[in-house]
C-alpha cells in the first residue's frame, strides 16, 4: 500500500530507505533546478575535481524549465520536464551525493543502479501540472548559468511540493509495476 | 476581394496565444473528466485530480497551464477571394506569435538544432512558428492553433509499412508506439494517425488530426469504426495518467485516412499530452 510522507531537504539515507515505489512524499526546503545543458556542466566540474554551484550532499535536483515570472512572482509556471535526457549524467551525480531526483518519464538502468547502490530515488512530479506547482515554489534565485535562460540553475524553496516515488532505492519502478497490474492482456 | 489588414491578423494571432497558454478548451477539460470519472487506479485518478485542479489554477490566476508552452502550429485556410493588405500572412502570424508569447510571460523554445543556441533573439521570440496554409474558397481566413509541447513530439513516429500489412499492421504499429512512449508525452494523451498519402502528407495528417475537437467521430463511419477500435487497443496498455499504471492511457484517437501509392502504406502517429491546447479563429 502506498505511504504519504513529509520530508525537508537536505534528504538523509535514513529517509531514502524508507521509501517504497508509489509511495507519495511531500517535500518542503532547498531544491535545485537543472535540465540538460546544466548538467553536462555540473559533470564536467566533477571531472575537472572544481566546486559545484550547491553542495551535493543530500541534494534534490528538480528537471525544469519554467517560463518567465510575473513581475512580483518568484516564479512562473513550473513542472517537471522528460528525465531520460539526463540518463547519462545522473549516476555522477548520484555517487557524489545527490539523493533526490524530480522528473517525469522513463530513467534507464544505469540510473536505477546508481540509486540502488547509493541509496538515491527518483520522484515523478505530475507534468503538465505546471500552474499548479509554480504556485507551491516560494522563492526562487538564479545561482549559476544564468545565459541558458530557462534552463539556468537555481535555488528554489517550496513547501509541500507533492511528488511520487518512481524508482527507490531498492530496485523498485512504479510504472512498471502500476502497469502490469493494469494491463488487459488478450 | 475582401481585404484583411495586416495588423488584424498580428492582433487575432496574438489572442489565441494568450487565451489558449492558460485555458484549457473544454473539448479537453471534459475528456479529462471523463477519464477521472472512469479510472480504477487511485494513484492515476490522484493525478487526473491535480490536472483538473491545474486547469482551474490556470484559468483563475492566468498562469500557463504547463512550463512548456509549445511551438506554435498553425493551420491557415485562406479564401481565394482575400486580399490580405500591408504585409505577408506568414509575417503577420510570426509577429503575432512572437507579442503573444512575450505578453504571456510564455517560455521562448525554439533553439538551432545542433548548438542548442535559444533563438529569440537571433530569429525572434519563441519564432519561428510552424505554418501550414491552404488555399480555400471564399472571402475569409480560418486560423487554427495548437501550442505543441515537446514531450509528445519525441515519441512520436513515422513509417511507411508494406500494403500487405493493412489494417492489422496499423494497430500494430500505432501500439508499439504507444507501448514505447510509456509515461513520457504525459498521458492521458490524444493520438492523432495519419495514413495514406505519401511520408509526408501521413505525418501532416497525424498532426493536423490533433487539432479535431477531442473525441469527435471522423465524418466517415469506417474510419470512425477504426478510430474506436484503436481507442479500445490502446487503453488496454494499462499506461494510466502519468505512466503510473491505469485504465485511462488515451483520451480519444483521431485517424486521418488519405488516399496512397499502389506500392505503399504510410503511417505516422501524432502524440498530444493531455493538455491540448488549441484554438481557432476565422477573420
Amino acid at each position: 500500500m502506498s505511504q504519504v510522507h513529509y520530508l525537508t531537504t537536505p534528504l538523509r539515507e535514513e529517509d531514502i530507505l524508507n521509501l517504497k515505489a508509489g509511495d507519495i512524499v511531500y517535500l518542503s526546503g532547498t531544491i535545485f533546478t537543472a535540465r540538460d545543458a546544466a548538467h553536462k556542466r555540473l559533470v564536467d566540474l566533477i571531472e575537472n575535481k572544481q566546486e559545484l554551484p550547491f553542495p551535493l550532499d543530500g541534494a534534490v535536483i528538480y528537471f525544469v524549465g519554467p517560463t518567465p515570472p510575473k513581475p512580483g512572482e518568484p516564479i512562473g509556471s513550473a513542472g517537471p520536464t522528460t528525465s531520460y535526457r539526463m540518463d547519462s549524467y545522473s549516476p555522477t551525480l548520484i555517487k557524489h551525493g545527490l539523493k533526490g531526483m524530480i522528473g517525469k518519464g522513463k530513467r534507464n538502468q544505469d540510473v536505477k543502479d546508481a540509486c540502488k547502490e547509493h541509496k538515491a530515488v527518483y520522484f515523478g512530479a505530475t507534468g503538465g501540472a505546471g500552474a499548479l506547482l509554480g504556485k507551491l515554489i516560494k522563492e526562487a534565485k538564479v545561482i549559476a548559468y544564468e545565459e541558458l535562460g530557462p534552463e539556468a540553475v537555481r535555488m528554489l524553496k517550496v513547501e509541500n511540493f507533492p511528488v511520487t516515488v518512481i524508482n527507490d532505492a531498492y530496485g523498485n519502478d512504479l510504472y512498471e509495476e502500476g502497469r502490469k497490474k493494469y494491463e488487459v492482456k488478450d | 476581394m475582401r481585404e484583411i489588414a495586416y495588423e488584424d491578423i498580428v492582433n487575432a494571432v496574438k489572442n489565441l496565444v494568450l487565451h489558449t497558454a492558460t485555458n484549457l478548451p473544454e473539448d479537453a477539460l471534459n475528456k479529462l473528466k471523463e477519464a477521472h470519472d472512469k479510472e480504477v487506479s487511485p494513484i492515476a485518478k490522484k493525478v487526473l485530480e491535480q490536472l483538473l485542479e491545474n486547469a482551474e489554477v490556470a484559468k483563475n490566476e492566468q498562469r500557463p497551464l504547463c512550463q512548456d508552452t509549445g511551438l506554435a502550429v498553425y493551420f491557415v485556410k485562406v479564401g481565394q477571394d482575400v486580399k490580405i493588405t500591408g504585409g505577408l500572412l506568414k509575417d503577420a502570424i510570426n509577429e503575432g506569435t512572437q507579442k503573444g508569447y512575450i505578453e504571456g510571460y510564455l517560455r521562448a523554445s525554439t533553439c538551432d538544432c545542433f548548438t542548442r543556441e535559444n533563438l529569440k533573439d537571433k530569429i525572434g521570440y519563441n519564432l519561428p512558428a510552424i505554418i501550414h496554409i491552404d488555399l480555400v474558397e471564399g472571402d475569409k481566413i480560418e486560423i487554427e492553433y495548437a501550442a505543441k509541447g515537446g514531450g509528445s513530439e519525441n515519441v512520436s513516429r513515422a513509417r511507411v509499412l508494406a500494403p500487405a500489412q493493412g489494417k492489422e499492421g496499423v494497430i500494430e504499429f500505432v501500439k508499439s508506439v504507444i507501448s514505447e512512449a510509456g509515461p513520457n508525452p504525459c498521458p492521458p494523451i490524444i493520438v492523432g494517425v495519419g495514413i495514406g498519402g505519401t511520408f509526408e502528407k501521413a505525418a501532416i495528417s497525424s498532426k493536423y488530426a490533433l487539432f479535431r475537437e477531442a473525441g469527435k467521430p471522423h465524418p466517415d463511419p469506417e474510419v470512425a469504426e477504426f478510430e474506436k477500435e484503436l481507442l479500445h487497443e490502446l487503453n488496454k496498455l494499462g499506461i494510466g495518467a502519468m505512466g503510473m499504471g491505469g485504465t485511462q492511457t488515451v483520451l480519444a484517437v483521431h485517424v486521418e485516412k488519405n488516399p496512397c501509392h499502389i506500392a505503399s502504406l504510410p503511417v505516422s502517429v501524432n502524440v498530444q499530452c493531455h493538455s491540448s491546447r488549441h484554438s481557432h479563429i476565422t477573420l
